[in-house]
């Protein structure tokens, strides 16, 4: 391949509120570039993870290069990287967007603006992207294209009245999106002959190739046999492979130069040694200073992770280091727990993002795991003067050594219309919200601001805002700051012993509700046993709830038909198979879903 | 005394068990592999059945049969010429040691005094009459198709005709049972003095009509939780009896079983001495046994199998055997402690030693002593044994035998 043009590139993603159409977009701009043809799409080309096309989200940012022959007649390259839409995967679109030069913004006809549009098309300008918006779902009956732009207009202030009016479902307007994409954003600039400067923008592990690091060439040249240093971490290797992004492949090319998207292998066996937002540069020739990396992403929802079958360990282990490469806003450090052995305890972005964590090391890695109940990072003021941050609920002193202790709070902007507004404030009430202001973005819509406790947030607050709203509240926030709170540690007791995986910090208001609950609930999962066992739920060693699992009276099978032993012996096993998905806490055997049970401890309520 | 045969070998024991399909009408907790059928299809049966016996004499003529047991179904259904048939061909084919056991199932409304008479010539030396219950309001939810009366012309017809070992199942847990209503069928029962009762507790079977009427309910009670409905309310069925009222029912039957000279002998069987059911034991002492008639379940020589399950294909002739099981050491292990806990007496530790060539401390030291600690089992005389708690909990015991 010649040397390529800097001019006939752009490198650009997509950015929406979810479900405005982002991947289908992205399927039409590969389908119409001709990458492949359309009897070889699959809906949502980038979203290749089982677990994205089966949501139907996407979690991964993707990258994809195709090729366009625009109208004027030159050839151009396209660099898509299509990027998640949900607030949890915030920070994978903040790694993509360094990676590009422009944003398309998709609106939906019909929806109009949402709390991430406002949030993602921020997020692009605040990395002096240029946007330009298309507006999406112009099939649908209820689409009102010009009421939207006006919107685009006034609520985000960019110019929207020459936006593609598309149907990406029906490949209405693609070809419009194509040519502004030539026409507004802008190619990338950058000297192929300075010395290489790289940005590592996300990278994989691949059980044949090693570490594949995804990047975005800013300045500088890197080619096979180059010697490439990890300014960060200090690593080096020399380049194996080169090369851009099929449509899920990997295709390797001569060189890649400034201004190009691609990725490089370089026989790296150390995930470590590879950080995301880490620039890479030329051994021999190094550039002068490391490119801005990205703002360390702090996690905001912790839990423990255990497997479910503790020789599993290393195997865990093992898994949440290949992920955290493909995941950089991953934590996990070791714990250990009475009830559940050896485990991890995780940091995520919020609620979301640890269910597709623990779905993925369960599929991808064919894991079983057992989750404990999600907390936030509480800090914890001693009267000695130390602060501690708690992330897990079992770590927290004696209550006489504690001053006070502070929770996280965020703001949280929901947009909803009108006509629920008095029950998503209500909800918001309900979970400790401080109301702070509504602003009308046109006549039937509003955007309500409140400061929340995160932890009132991480555990169904969205479905909640969902079930109240009819579905059509969104809902995005940021993390304010800490906040002092009377909080208390809720232990559970089962059998007298306090079971360490199921404590939890909790406002003192709410203990006793959230300890019935958790009763109530355990004596629902907690099979009966030989003897009879209380539960109970206390704060600073006083029960305030209690259920009790009566004790197993009968257990027999009657008849054994006409010699039929082989049925017997099933039903026998049915039941050791039972026991051993049990962990044995003092006498008890408790099943692995109770610890996760506490998750859904709102279920039927409105 | 074992048998020489000619060529001086010893003849292995076998018992024989006789599956009849069929029944007048199927009981609402039922679900054996058993249904209603016309006298033809009756008769072709029988025909089939005749004919898997003579090929399978082939394969057993060097075993000497020492129990005889004709299950269902309702083998009473079919006509005495039928059974006679049936009868015939056993001594004909086989080598039937002198004075066995040779059993019928036998239900009420099926079998007068003729076909009793019959039977008894025919050699069948003792039943097994499905009481259940001497409530006509039980027997109706059952879906039985007699009542207390039609249970006790049969029982009499039997003396009558001969019998002298008599069997009389009855249950508890049924639906709209109280204590007293069992308490009275065990009475009515023992004023008859039978041999042999077997007591069962019902059981929620998935496939019956009971499992669609009280699925829930029980699967609400095992887990110990209350029915969220009280008697009576939105379910227009009756409801089953608490768990306490259960319990009072179990105890019951083996305390006033005992003062009427019935001992236990197994979890649901009491007999008069003697009279225990010889081929009930071959199942848990794990001898064998050879299944005839759809589904019927064979144990040979530490073989598994069984025929099949499907009416059409075995009027066809089919006999081909299903699911073959070559039991390996471990599972034998496995089933002679499952299965020997089911009796009283529990299993002999010498026996264990003898059959495994292992001290049974050495495979399930651990899970004995471990029950043990719990009250679930106790060693006696070399032997060991449920407790009486354990015998309430006993599935919880045996699996903790599977290895």
């Amino acid at each position: 391949m010649s040397k390529t043009d800097q001019s006939k590139i752009r490198n650009f993603c997509i950015v929406a509120h979810i479900d405005h159409g982002k991947s289908t977009l992205a399927d039409r701009i590969i389908e119409k570039t001709g990458l492949l043809t359309s009897r070889e799409m699959q809906a949502q080309v980038l979203d290749n993870m089982d677990l994205e096309r089966e949501r139907g989200i996407t979690i991964k940012a993707q990258t994809v290069r195709t090729v366009y022959k625009a109208k004027d007649g030159e050839e151009y390259i396209f660099n898509l990287i299509d990027t998640p839409g949900h607030v949890d995967f915030n920070y994978e679109v903040s790694r993509s967007l360094a990676a590009c030069d422009g944003a398309i913004l998709v609106v939906d006809a019909a929806q109009g603006i949402e709390a991430q549009t406002l949030a993602n098309v921020y997020l692009a300008l605040d990395h002096n992207l240029d946007v330009f918006p298309v507006i999406n779902k112009i099939d649908l009956p209820s689409a009102e294209p010009e009421r939207v732009m006006e919107e685009i207009e006034d609520v985000i202030g960019i110019e929207a009245h020459d936006a593609p009016l598309i149907s990406a479902k029906n490949g209405v307007g693609i070809e419009e999106v194509l040519e502004q994409i030539i026409s507004k954003i802008p190619a990338p600039s950058g000297d192929p002959d300075s010395p290489l400067q790289a940005l590592i923008f996300d990278s994989l592990y691949d059980s044949y190739k090693g570490v594949i690091i995804f990047c975005r060439i800013v300045e500088g040249t890197v080619r096979k046999g180059t010697k490439i240093k990890m300014m960060a971490t200090g690593a080096s290797e020399e380049v194996v492979e080169v090369g851009y992004f099929g449509a899920g492949q990997f295709i390797p090319c001569e060189e890649l130069s400034a201004g190009m998207v691609g990725y490089i292998t370089a026989s790296i066996k150390n995930v470590k040694d590879t950080a995301v937002g880490d620039t890479v540069t030329d051994a021999a020739r190094p550039c002068e200073a490391p490119l801005p990396g990205y703002k360390k992403v702090n996690s905001m929802v912790y839990c423990g992770l255990y497997p479910a079958d503790g020789a599993k360990y290393p195997d865990l282990r093992d898994a949440l280091e290949k992920l955290q490469l493909n995941d950089a806003s991953l934590n996990y450090e070791p714990e250990t727990s009475i009830a559940l052995g050896f485990g991890f305890r995780c940091g995520f972005l919020g609620l979301l993002h640890l269910e597709i964590i623990q779905e993925r090391l369960e599929r991808e890695y064919n894991l079983d795991l057992v989750t404990t109940a999600p907390g936030v990072i509480y800090k914890v003021y001693k009267t000695n003067g130390e602060m501690i941050e708690l992330t897990n609920p079992s770590n927290l002193p004696d209550p006489s050594e504690i001053d006070y202790m502070e929770e996280p709070i965020v703001s949280a902007e929901i947009m909803v219309t009108t006509e629920f507004i008095g029950s998503i404030m209500e909800l918001c009430q309900e979970r400790r919200g401080k109301y702070l202001g509504m602003e009308y973005i046109e006549g039937t819509r509003a955007l309500l601001k409140y400061d929340l406790p995160l932890n009132e947030i991480i555990y169904d607050f969205f479905d909640a805002l969902k079930s109240r709203s009819r579905g059509y509240a969104s809902f995005d926030y940021e993390l304010k700051g800490y906040e002092q709170a009377n909080l208390v540690k809720l232990d559970i007791l089962i059998n007298r012993e306090e079971v360490d995986a199921l404590s939890f910090i909790v406002h003192a208001d709410n203990a006793y509700e959230r300890g019935r609950k958790m009763c109530e609930k355990l004596k629902d999962e907690i099979p009966r046993h030989l003897f009879e066992i209380p539960i109970q739920a206390a704060v600073g060693g006083k029960i305030i709830a209690r259920e009790t699992v009566k004790a197993m009276r009968k257990d027999v099978l009657a008849k054994c038909y006409g010699g039929d032993i082989t049925r017997k012996k099933k039903l026998l096993e049915k039941q050791k198979e039972g026991k051993k998905r049990m962990r044995q806490v003092g006498n008890v055997e408790i099943p692995q879903k109770a610890f996760m049970s506490v998750l859904k401890l709102d279920d039927g309520k409105a | 005394m074992r048998k020489i045969k000619e060529d001086g070998a010893v003849m292995k024991e076998l018992s024989i068990y006789i599956h009849i399909p069929f029944c007048v009408k199927k009981c609402n907790y039922c679900d054996f592999l058993s249904a209603p059928a016309d006298e033809n299809t009756k008769k072709r049966y029988v025909d089939m059945l005749l004919m898997e016996m003579e090929e399978a004499s082939k394969e057993y003529s060097g075993y000497e049969v020492v129990s005889v047991f004709l299950g269902g179904g309702t083998p009473s259904v079919l006509t005495a010429e039928d059974t006679g048939r049936i009868l015939t061909s056993l001594y004909e084919e086989y080598n039937i040691k002198n004075g066995v056991e040779i059993t019928s199932e036998v239900n009420p409304k099926t079998a007068d005094n003729e076909k009793l008479k019959a039977y008894y010539q025919a050699g069948i030396n003792r039943l097994s009459i499905g009481l259940q219950s001497a409530d006509a309001g039980e027997l109706k939810i059952l879906g039985r198709i007699h009542d207390f009366e039609d249970f006790s012309a049969t029982f009499n017809a039997a003396r009558e005709a001969g019998f002298s070992n008599i069997n009389v199942d009855v249950m508890s847990a049924l639906p709209g049972q109280r204590v007293s209503s069992y308490q009275d069928t065990l009475k009515k029962v023992l004023a008859l003095s039978p041999e042999h009762i077997s007591a069962y507790s019902l059981m929620i079977e998935e496939g019956t009509p009971f499992f669609d009427w009280y699925g829930d309910e029980d699967a609400l009670r095992r887990d110990g939780r209350e029915m969220k409905y009280a008697r009576g309310e939105k379910n227009v069925h009756l409801h089953l009896p608490s768990e306490e009222e259960e319990r009072k029912m179990y105890e019951m039957t083996e305390q006033l079983l005992a003062r009427r000279g019935y001992h236990r002998y197994e979890i649901s069987n009491y007999a008069k001495p003697g009279y225990e059911c010889f081929h009930n034991m071959v199942y848990w002492t794990r001898k064998n046994y050879l299944g005839l008639g759809i589904g019927a379940a064979s144990f040979i020589n530490g073989e598994r199998f069984h025929n099949t399950e499907d009416l059409q294909t075995y009027l066809c002739g089919k006999f081909e055997k299903e699911d073959r099981m070559v039991l390996v050491q471990q599972d034998c292990m496995e089933e002679f402690m499952f299965l020997g806990l089911r009796l009283i007496k529990g299993v002999s530790e010498r026996e264990f030693q003898l059959q495994f060539g292992v001290p049974i401390e050495a495979i399930y030291g651990e899970a004995i002593t471990k029950m043990e600690k719990q009250g679930l089992l106790k060693r006696k005389e070399g032997r060991i044994c449920l407790t009486h708690r354990g015998i309430d909990v006993s599935n919880y015991v045996m699996s903790e035998f599977l290895l």
